[in-house]
Formats: C-alpha cells, sequence, structure tokens
C-alpha cells in the first residue's frame, strides 16, 4: 500500500501544478522576452516539448535520485534548499511529539485513573486547550514568555544546538498545544473503559499490587487507541508545522513551502510537497507496525488478517 | 381534542429537536448558545460594525481602547471591533460551506460503497485512503499555488481532504445498519435502493452525521483561518479573524497585543463551543438505542 498511495500522491502532484496556469518557459525567464534559440535550449533541457506522461516520468525519476529540479525565485537546487531546512522542521515535529507524548499521555492516564477533582479540571484545561490554533498559542506564548517574561527568544533559529533548543522550546509547545489534549483525552477515556473490565477488577481482588495492574494490565490494553490517536496527530503536526514556523519566523520546510505557494515557485511547491506527503505516510506506516509490537494477535499471518 | 391533537402534531419535530438539545447538558445547551450568537454574528456582523472596518487612519495605529471604540485600533488605525464583526462572515460560513460539501459528497459516497459493497467499494475506498494522505492545510497550499490564493481555492481544497474523514464514520455506521433486518424487509417488498437508502437509512444514522458535521465544523475553522493567517486564503484589506491575526502580529512584540489577542479569543471561544457540542452529539449518537 506504501509505494501505490506514494506513486499516486506524487502523480496527484505532479498533475496539479502541470495544470497549474503560466508558461515556465516564462517563468525561467523572468518574463523577459527570449530568442527562439534560448527557448529551444530550455524546452530541451526540462523536456518542455515532451508530452505530459514522459514529463511525469522525468520527474518522478529525478526526483527517486535527489533531483527535484531548480527554484526560480533563489535560483538554486531544490534538493540542497530542502536539505538545508528539513532539520528546522524535523526538530521542531519531534519537540513537539515528545511533549504530545510525555505530557498528553501522562495527563491522560492521571486522569483516568483518578475520577474526581483532578479529573474535572483535566477535563476543563483539555476542553479548552484543544480549541486553540497553533497560530493562536504561538501569539499568546509570545506575548506572555518573550515579551512580558522575556524568558524565551520570539523569533528566529538559533546558532548551535543548544540555542536551537531554547528558539524551538515556544514553537514546539505552541504545535503541542491542541494535539496534546486531544491525546489526553483519548488516553484518558481509554484508561477509564478498561479501569472498568472485570479483569482488572479480579487483578484487584487478588491483592496485586496497583503499580502493577496498572502497568501490566490497564496501560498495556489501554495501548491501542492510544498509539492510534498518538500517531494520527502527530503525523498532523508535520503540515500544521508551516503555521508555527511562519509565527515564529523559523527557517522551516513548511514556512519555505508558504513563500514558494505564493510566489508560484512550482518546483519548490512539488518538491516540499512529495517530501511531507512522505514524511506523512511513513510516520502512518510506523504506527501500524507498532500496533502488531504492542498487540501480537494483529501481525499479519497471526490469523486474524 | 382533534384541534389539540394536530397542533402537537406540527410542533413536534422541534419539540425533539429541542429534548435532544437538552439532553447534551448544560454545557451543550451553553456551546449551541455561544454557536447561535456566533452564526447571528456571522450574518448580521457587517450590519452591525459601528465604524468601517477598512478605512485606514495610520495617525491611530496601535492606539488602545477609547471613546467608542471598545478594542482600540489595529497596525493600521482601523477599528478592531469592526474588523472583528466584518470578518465574521467570512471565518464562520467558509467552514460550514466546506462541512455542507465534504459532509453531502463524504454521506454520499460512502452509503453508496457500504450498499453496493464489492468492487467500486473497493476502488473508492483506496481513493479516499489516497486523498488521506494529504493533510488539509497541505492541500489548501497546494491549491493556493496552482489557482492562485483565495478563500475559494482554500475552502475547495479542505473539503476534498476532509472526505476520508466524513467517510469513514459514515460508511461504518451505514455497513450497521444495512446488515438490520428492516433493511432486509424493505429489500424483500421489494423496495428500489435508493428509497430504502434516502427514507430509512440515512435518516436513521443521521445523529451520527450531524455529530460529526458539528467535529469537522471546528477543524474547518481552525484550518481557514490557519490558511488565512498564512496568506493563502483571505486576502487583505478584507477582514479575517485569521488574517487580523497575522497582520496585527508586529504590535505583539512592540507592545500591542490587544488586536491580534482580540481576534485569537474570537476564534477560540467558537471553536470550544463547536467541539464541545459535538463530542456530546457524537456521544448521543452512539448511545442511541437501536
Amino acid at each position: 500500500m506504501l509505494p501505490a498511495s506514494l506513486l499516486v500522491a506524487s502523480f496527484v502532484i505532479f498533475a496539479a501544478l502541470y495544470l497549474a496556469p503560466g508558461n515556465p518557459i516564462a517563468a525561467l525567464s523572468g518574463g523577459r522576452p527570449l530568442p527562439p534559440g534560448s527557448v529551444q535550449i530550455l524546452e530541451q533541457r526540462y523536456h518542455l516539448n515532451e508530452p505530459f506522461a514522459a514529463q511525469y516520468w522525468y520527474w518522478l525519476d529525478n526526483a527517486l535520485h535527489g533531483n527535484l529540479g531548480i527554484s526560480i525565485t533563489l535560483r538554486e537546487n531544490v534538493s540542497t534548499l530542502i536539505a538545508s531546512r528539513i532539520w528546522t522542521t524535523a526538530g521542531l515535529v519531534l519537540y513537539a511529539s515528545v511533549i504530545i507524548v510525555v505530557l498528553g499521555i501522562g495527563l491522560g492516564i492521571v486522569s483516568g485513573l483518578r475520577p474526581g477533582a483532578v479529573d474535572t479540571s483535566a477535563l476543563v484545561v483539555t476542553a479548552v486547550s484543544a480549541a486553540i490554533p497553533a497560530f493562536v498559542a504561538a501569539i499568546v506564548l509570545i506575548t506572555l514568555f518573550a515579551v512580558k517574561l522575556g524568558w524565551f527568544p520570539a523569533l528566529g533559529n538559533g546558532t548551535s544546538f543548544l540555542s536551537d533548543v531554547r528558539h524551538f522550546t515556544l514553537p514546539a509547545i505552541a504545535l503541542a498545544t491542541a494535539s496534546l489534549a486531544v491525546v489526553a483525552r483519548v488516553t484518558r477515556a481509554s484508561v477509564r473503559a478498561e479501569g472498568d473490565r472485570e479483569y482488572v477488577q479480579t487483578a484487584v481482588s487478588r491483592g496485586l499490587p496497583a503499580r502493577y495492574v496498572i502497568q501490566r494490565h490497564i496501560v498495556r490494553n489501554a495501548a491501542i487507541p492510544i498509539t492510534t490517536i498518538t500517531g494520527i496527530t502527530i503525523a498532523s503536526l508535520i503540515a500544521v508545522a508551516a503555521v508555527v514556523e511562519t509565527a515564529f519566523s523559523l527557517d522551516g520546510l513548511g514556512a519555505y513551502l508558504v513563500q514558494a505557494a505564493q510566489s508560484k515557485d512550482i518546483a519548490v511547491v512539488q518538491g516540499i510537497s512529495l517530501v511531507l506527503v512522505t514524511a506523512f505516510v511513513v510516520v502512518n506506516l510506523l504506527v501500524d507496525v507498532l500496533y502488531t509490537v504492542l498487540d501480537p494477535r494483529l501481525a499479519p499471518g497471526s490469523g486474524r488478517w | 381534542m382533534s384541534a389539540v391533537w394536530v397542533d402537537r402534531e406540527a410542533t413536534r419535530p422541534r419539540s425533539k429537536a429541542l429534548t435532544r438539545l437538552r439532553a447534551t447538558g448544560p454545557a451543550g445547551i451553553a456551546s449551541a448558545v455561544v454557536i447561535a450568537v456566533a452564526m447571528f454574528v456571522a450574518v448580521f456582523g457587517p450590519l452591525l460594525a459601528p465604524y468601517p472596518p477598512n478605512l485606514p487612519n495610520l495617525s491611530l495605529a496601535w492606539a488602545g481602547p477609547a471613546g467608542g471604540h471598545l478594542l482600540g485600533y489595529d497596525f493600521a488605525g482601523r477599528d478592531v471591533l469592526s474588523r472583528l464583526l466584518a470578518g465574521a462572515p467570512v471565518t464562520m460560513l467558509g467552514p460550514l460551506a466546506v462541512v455542507i460539501v465534504s459532509v453531502t459528497a463524504g454521506t454520499l459516497l460512502a452509503v453508496t460503497t457500504a450498499w453496493r459493497r464489492g468492487a467500486s467499494d473497493a476502488v473508492i475506498s483506496s481513493g479516499l485512503d489516497i486523498v488521506f494522505a494529504f493533510p488539509g492545510i497541505l492541500l489548501a497550499m497546494l491549491a493556493a499555488a496552482v489557482f492562485g490564493a483565495s478563500l475559494t481555492a482554500a475552502a475547495i481544497a479542505l473539503s476534498i481532504a476532509y472526505l476520508p474523514y466524513v467517510a469513514r464514520v459514515v460508511r461504518g455506521a451505514a455497513l450497521r445498519e444495512r446488515s438490520q433486518p428492516y433493511i432486509a424487509a424493505l429489500e424483500v417488498q421489494g423496495a428500489p435502493a435508493t428509497s430504502i437508502c434516502l427514507r430509512h437509512l440515512v435518516p436513521n444514522i443521521a445523529p451520527l452525521i450531524l455529530a460529526q458535521a458539528t467535529i469537522l465544523f471546528g477543524y474547518a475553522m481552525v484550518d481557514l483561518a490557519a490558511i488565512s493567517f498564512l496568506g493563502l486564503g483571505v486576502q487583505p484589506p478584507a477582514a479575517s479573524w485569521g488574517g487580523m491575526i497575522a497582520e496585527n502580529q508586529d504590535g505583539i512584540v512592540q507592545g500591542y497585543p490587544l488586536p491580534a489577542l482580540a481576534a485569537g479569543v474570537c476564534i477560540v471561544t467558537v471553536v470550544i463551543a463547536v467541539n464541545v457540542l459535538g463530542e456530546r452529539l457524537f456521544d448521543q449518537a452512539q448511545a442511541a438505542p437501536r
């Protein structure tokens, strides 16, 4: 399924932008009229005079070899431009994922196991934070922690790893805010459902220590829905990162895609879209693999599929 | 006696909807009130705006609240409250259009595939899996690159991107409903498939579709506001809540956060109400006795 859906996705990306209005020769020349000789050379170099299917094949072949064409606005290799920005996006998404896994799942387990005041306040907090879009979280965080308190820088990338961590802290929190709440709510619901099951009551009445019951029975069995929602939300961060990068003026892939979409830099839009869609599909695949680790009954060939 | 009976019959659909709403509890009712107010503002907001929303006055840029201007002025010296009211229609009716299109098309696809199963189900389901590989915001950015940045392009892109989310939920429910004895009974009586689907199956899963549509409205509002924030949706000087945050973002660093924060608070308030009501409706639809 993975190669098939990536192949179709790549075709959609190429076809959509192939159909975009605008003349590629004019874009390459910056709108200046060119002598017929140079037009011919450009047409040959970029295969512009060949049929659509052939052009798609050249583009895909090149993309698989790491050549995504040339940015019209920056006159540079798209692959190089992507390579220099990919770590900002990857670092941001990874940082936010750690926050989501630790705080979201942690909060969900605690409120699932402790009905009452803790649970109620967690429900109210997560209902609010689930409704805060990343760019609203960004402006609130900048107002509070960068402008008022001055704890973190408001904008831009860092210069070293440690300063990157400082620069990425507010963006990662902004990116994690809504997803964290969603993960916490689903975790709470599945921990609660599992805690009410008979085998848990049996384990408790047999006198097994609470910690053992929680770790071995409740959390282990609640792990499948928790993994599903965590995987889906983390995969969705790959696209939302564009919003956070723009809000914090970070030099990432998403912010670059926004600029490229505005300036109609087709090769860049194609290249970054392809990278982001691939990342999205791969994360979803990793979640599927994780299922079989968590629950061996789901493994292919176990007779259930 | 008969007059009373006719009267009750006439008011039944309304009281049924009200009973259902009342069953969502105080939080659900409060959310419904917030949504009703928001929809009122979405329709009449531009008429309520006390000052012209697009008339700049640079000498008043970033000026705070004063005499009749409750929320002060934005970066170009425009009244923030008037811009919030003027931006309400695109901010809320845009997502509404997205939800109507994707829920209608998604339901149609899901019910058709659940009914016919077989090859068409396989083809449409794998098509939807491929659409699923494109996150909504990414598809909207692609649409902006192809058709130029506009709210219409973004709304069409989101309508497509949400299709799999609608279709998955509705397809599951439609399959469950399809296996009910009453459907088989209707088939045996020779009722045509379209009439069984439209008059029996879809009305029976309507509460679930409505719940999913409500939840989707929250997503659509956040995503469309994000796209306008990125400058790929509603184009300035037209007002939209997402766009207002982007255009007034400089004010935050300069110590004038009110214009951007006011727009942020409006978005968050409506989305909280939509999420809470959607969640309640979803629980209600799943707990409904069969």
